[in-house]
């Protein structure tokens, strides 16, 4: 048997027959990663020697028939964009390299503190969750384990990069326009990004405050409801939060889509979408059909409103989220100053990369006066007119499917140059944060040079049952991980 | 919309960031093709169309007005670049 | 042209803190003073990834204010962030409100010498104070405390009704004097709980459009501010008549040199990218929420004042002087509680007590002994225990050594004497000392009995019952 493999349902399985320890679980995941960080980089921060240290300990307490929570011992990996007591977090930048979070996120003190899972690390993703391919990180450049030449998508690629090369038996992602959807599919691993205001953001560092939301990046679509019914639900801390009741996410498998409603918005599959992923979402489609859904065109001709509304929107969001990392505080402070302006200007220079300051110039550009009615006001217009276009077709279907990304991973470097290029990789999934709703990314095959392919199934508002179900009962008769595994071709070129 | 240099310079001033001579043209251009896309919003039909600010209809979330002290008090100065007297240090504001 | 060709027309925006528990947007305390950045958390000090959320009180006190200036409330408001980088400010953005403020359209109203004015209150928003910039020990650097970043403030907009630094006094004493009415703000203008930024322009008579205006920030004592406004009238006409130009712009009035002084780069203009706070959510007021605030409401100032002529039958002069400071005001609703003479506790406030304080540069609410004690005070002056004239020096001790003023009399021996053969005994022992001013009274010299009286008076160390001395001289003098 090998342990890393596993998902945490059947970890959990193993676990309670006694066919496994929580050490052995943890020593496992040590060694894996041990083997396989040099070639994938997913981690700004490892927790090995504390995750077995931890697992000890709550091996001990389960012994003494202490109630940890019912993933006690299970290992996690955090994306190092949320807040962790004592850890460092970085946001994978320049400016946070030695910040040490005075407190825990909600999420993180659920999993971490309520929950006793164990933390081997905090992950690597694009500088301030700003980028597609995680090529923007201040400290490495993450690989896809499929093809160690090519990107693991992002901004959530450390998350997504070390569930699929199974460094972590599941990780947290954070989505702002397709950050954990795009690298989940890139990756050939299931993302979901929870409906805006399920989960709670307290404690993770702002990106743009309206579209951001916590998810879940997992082996399977069972551990994603599993590790969502774990981090939704109510935090007073956050006002943006929905007082919903916590729900059980796994009680949604039913493994059953006879009658099931799916629309099918032909604009998702127009120009700048790759032929291979299209011909594969066609094929899914067709298992649809086959396993009873109804399955229909529709339009939804939104797209590419909505990603030109999210840059405007984010990046003014981030120009403001940002403005408090000031060399004051916390934070890089540049060495170079005589004056307090100098300590403004040097140390958000130095402290933020290319990609970063480019979005802040754009959000404060289409904030400040004379262009705000242009494009900030005309954004939030136009976000109006996506979440009604949504709603119209939600009205009709149970669940919208398209592709989670046009093209299946790129090589490293091939965009970095363009960043409106890079930008319409995000064409698929923004639209989706823009109207605040739950996407959830699964694998529905792989391209000719092996590279795994996402379908995304877009759901009514807090109906996350829905698309799980949808999702799972692909998942069970596709069973995508028996077919293909990462093979970390590609290294040491 | 042309994006002017000097604009462009002002709106970095306004984000306190720094531009060098070499970098302007760049960020201009990139600031001038992402504007280009931006422009499609212009299109849209929102004649009309509220603004939303969040995606959800939430409102009037509060608290009570009652006093919880954090407890790591000396954890929020723990990351302070410069600090004197329990406060933080920057360069003499007149 | 000379001065009285010219037009003044004068706007305040004040900003009170509000006197709640806790700061507006986390649970941490709002007490004035403590070791610096200990009354701080994530949420007040931008750590990443903390979120603001909305203390209730403060809305429920902007209302309160509203209402109190005749304010519309909206129904549908909401929160904006003012972007600008400042190291008082952690965030870099000020979570203020911008085009949909609590409340709208207002007015207070003064008493001027022209009768009653209206002064309009444009809006009144509610939005978080920055931190506090410290000198470090060796004048080379600045300090950051962050204490106070994140106190709720109110601000409030007036319309530029004000014609004179007598009217801008007058307005801001008005509203200092509502805003302590309603619970809403100590308006401790020395902790700068109460500021003001005045703005201030010229015309000449009868010109339509308004000059181009200055403004002075974080004024916070009513001297200064009427001293800035005359300083800045004068300056801005000089200009003028010179035929020079007034620049929109900020100005720091120094109060040493008397003077107002630019405080920052005129190019540098102020783009604040004001946009709606996505970490919170809209705030949309029941017509019930603001009915029951309403309902609620403590008696205003001009309430009080009315009810004042009304049933206590006090001057209109005490009445508003009495009115003008809550603290004062309540302090008389409680000593006439007990003595149950409200003229005479409305003239010992109104004369010796304001004396006193004004002497001392104090606040009424700093007056060191408690309304019963002044009550008691008054009571033992009616008994006959002691006359007015020792009772004034009772008052001076209490202010120095607040204690009861039987004690103070007892203790200092203060007593009146009224005994019959106590002040016989004494009134003879000055005739017999006096021949000549006795004999001047006898031929008629009225005024010779004061003088016999003021010697017994001298004689007793003021304890003497004057009425009793009086008559006693004037039976022993037939």
């Amino acid at each position: 048997m090998n342990i890393t493999e596993l998902t945490v349902h059947e970890l959990k399985e193993k676990l309670d027959k006694k066919e496994l320890t929580i050490t052995e679980i943890t020593k496992a995941y040590v060694d894996r990663i041990n083997e396989k960080e040099k070639d994938v980089q997913s981690f700004v921060t490892t927790l090995t020697d504390e995750a077995i240290e931890k697992s000890k300990k709550i091996e001990e307490k389960l012994k003494n028939n202490e109630n940890l929570g019912k993933y006690a011992g299970i290992p996690i990996g955090i994306k190092d964009n949320m807040c962790t007591k004592g850890i460092k977090t970085t946001c994978s930048s320049r400016m946070l390299e030695n910040f040490i979070s005075p407190y825990d996120g909600t999420v993180v003190n659920r999993v971490i503190n309520e929950e006793n899972m164990i933390d081997l690390g905090k992950l690597n993703m694009d500088e301030f969750a700003m980028g597609s391919s995680t090529e923007t990180s201040y400290f490495k450049k993450t690989k896809n384990p499929w093809d160690l030449r090519k990107v693991p998508g992002g901004s959530s690629g450390g998350s997504a990069a070390a569930v699929a090369a199974n460094m972590v038996p599941w990780a947290l992602g954070s989505d702002t326009g397709g950050s954990i959807r795009q690298p989940a599919s890139l990756c050939g691993v299931v993302g979901l990004k929870p409906t805006y205001g399920l989960v709670s953001r307290y404690g993770l560092v702002a990106f743009a405050s309206s579209l951001d939301q916590i998810g879940p990046i997992t082996k399977d679509v069972r551990d994603a409801a599993m590790l969502l019914s774990i981090i939704a639900g109510h935090d007073e801390k956050d006002t943006t939060s929905a007082n919903i009741p916590k729900k059980d996410y796994t009680k949604a498998l039913k493994n059953d889509v006879n009658g099931l409603k799916i629309g099918v918005p032909k604009e998702f599959f127009g120009e700048g979408i790759n032929e291979e992923v299209k011909e594969s979402i066609n094929k899914a489609i067709e298992k649809y059909k086959e396993l009873g859904a109804i399955v229909e065109e529709t339009s939804l001709d939104v797209a590419e409103y909505a990603l030109a509304t999210y840059y405007i929107i984010a990046c003014a969001e981030a120009s403001s989220n940002l403005g408090r990392f000031d060399g004051i505080r916390y934070g890089y402070r540049t060495k170079n100053f005589t004056d307090l302006q100098e300590i403004y200007e040097n140390s958000r220079s130095e402290g933020f990369g290319a990609e970063v300051k480019r979005r802040i110039i754009l959000g404060t550009y289409v904030l400040s006066s004379g262009y705000y009615d242009a494009y900030y006001k005309k954004a939030q217009q136009v976000r109006t007119l996506v979440k009604n276009e949504f709603a119209k077709n939600l009205s009709k279907y149970d669940v919208l499917l398209t592709p989670t990304s046009p093209t299946t991973a790129f090589k490293l470097g091939e965009k970095s140059n363009n960043p409106l290029e890079m930008y319409l990789a995000d064409i698929c999934t923004v639209s989706v944060n823009i109207a605040g709703l739950p996407g959830l990314s699964i694998p529905c095959g792989v391209d000719k040079s092996g590279m795994p392919i996402g379908m995304q199934l877009i759901g009514k508002a807090f109906d996350e049952e829905t698309i799980l179900n949808a999702g799972y009962t692909f998942e069970q008769a596709y069973k995508f991980r028996e077919k293909y595994k990462p093979d970390f071709k590609g290294g040491n070129n | 919309m042309k994006v002017e240099r000097e604009e462009l310079l002002h709106i970095a001033k306004l984000a306190n960031l720094k531009i060098n001579e070499e970098e302007i043209d760049d960020y201009l251009l990139n600031l001038q093709d992402i504007l280009n896309f931006a422009n499609i919003v212009n299109d849209a039909p929102v004649e009309g169309l509220k603004e939303t600010v969040g995606s959800d209809d939430r409102y009037n979330v509060f608290r009570k007005d009652e006093v919880k002290e954090f407890e790591d008090e000396e954890s929020l100065l723990q990351n302070a670049p410069e600090k004197e007297n329990h406060m933080f240090k920057i360069p003499k504001v007149l | 042209m000379p001065r009285e060709d010219y037009e003044t027309v004068i706007g305040l925006e004040v900003h009170a803190e509000l006197s709640t528990k806790t700061k507006i947007f986390c649970s941490c305390p709002t007490d004035f003073g403590g070791e610096p950045n200990t009354h701080c958390c994530p949420v007040c000090m931008a750590m990443p990834g903390a979120l603001p959320v909305l203390n209730e009180k403060v809305v429920e006190y902007a209302v309160k204010a509203g209402l109190a200036t005749n304010c519309t409330i909206s129904r549908d408001s909401k929160n904006d962030r003012k972007n600008y980088f400042y190291p008082d400010l952690p965030k870099s953005y000020q979570i203020s409100q911008y085009d949909k403020p609590l409340c709208e359209k207002g007015y207070v109203e003064i008493e001027t010498e022209e009768g009653k004015k209206k002064i309009g209150i444009t809006r009144i928003h509610i939005e978080e104070d920055a931190g506090k910039l410290n000198h470090d020990d060796y004048g080379r650097g600045s300090l950051v405390d962050l204490n106070r970043a994140g106190v709720p403030l109110i601000e409030i907009v007036s319309e530029p009704d004000m014609r004179s630094a007598q009217d801008a006094d007058k307005y801001l004493k008005k509203l200092k004097s509502i805003l302590e009415y309603i619970e809403v703000s100590d308006c401790k203008m020395q902790e700068g709980s109460l500021r003001a930024d005045v703005n201030v322009s010229i015309r000449k008579k009868g010109q339509k459009e308004f000059g181009t205006r200055t403004e002075m920030k974080n004024m916070n004592s009513f001297k200064s501010i009427t001293r800035a406004i005359e300083y800045e009238i004068g300056r801005q006409i000089e200009v003028v008549e010179n035929g020079g130009k007034i620049y929109q712009e900020t100005l720091r009035w120094d109060e040493v040199s008397g003077k107002t002084f630019p405080m920052r780069n005129k190019e540098d203009s102020q783009d604040y990218r004001y946009f709606p706070e996505p970490d919170l959510v809209p705030i949309r007021l029941s017509e019930e929420y603001i009915e029951n605030i309403r309902k609620n409401l403590p008696e205003l100032p001009e309430n009080r004042k009315q009810r004042y002529l009304e049933e206590y039958h006090l001057t209109e002069k005490g009445a508003n002087i009495l009115t003008a400071s809550k603290y004062l005001s309540d302090f008389f609703e409680e000593a006439i509680k007990i003595c149950n003479n409200p003229k005479a506790v409305c003239n010992w406030l109104m004369s010796d007590v304001a004396r006193i304080l004004n002497e001392k540069e104090m606040e009424p609410d700093e007056i060191p002994f408690k309304p019963e004690e002044l009550a008691e005070l008054i009571e033992l002056i009616e008994k006959g225990t002691i006359s007015s004239k020792i009772a004034k020096d009772v008052l001076d001790k209490m202010f120095e050594n607040p204690e009861k003023p039987s004690k103070i009399i007892k203790d200092n021996g203060w007593v009146q004497i009224s005994d019959e053969g106590a002040i016989k005994a004494i009134v003879q022992k000055i005739i017999d000392a006096n021949p000549q001013s006795v004999q001047d009274f006898k031929s008629g010299k009225e005024k010779a009995l004061g003088f016999l009286v003021g010697q017994a008076m001298k004689e007793t160390k003021g304890k003497a019952n004057p009425q009793m001395l009086n008559k006693m001289f004037k039976d022993a003098l037939k």
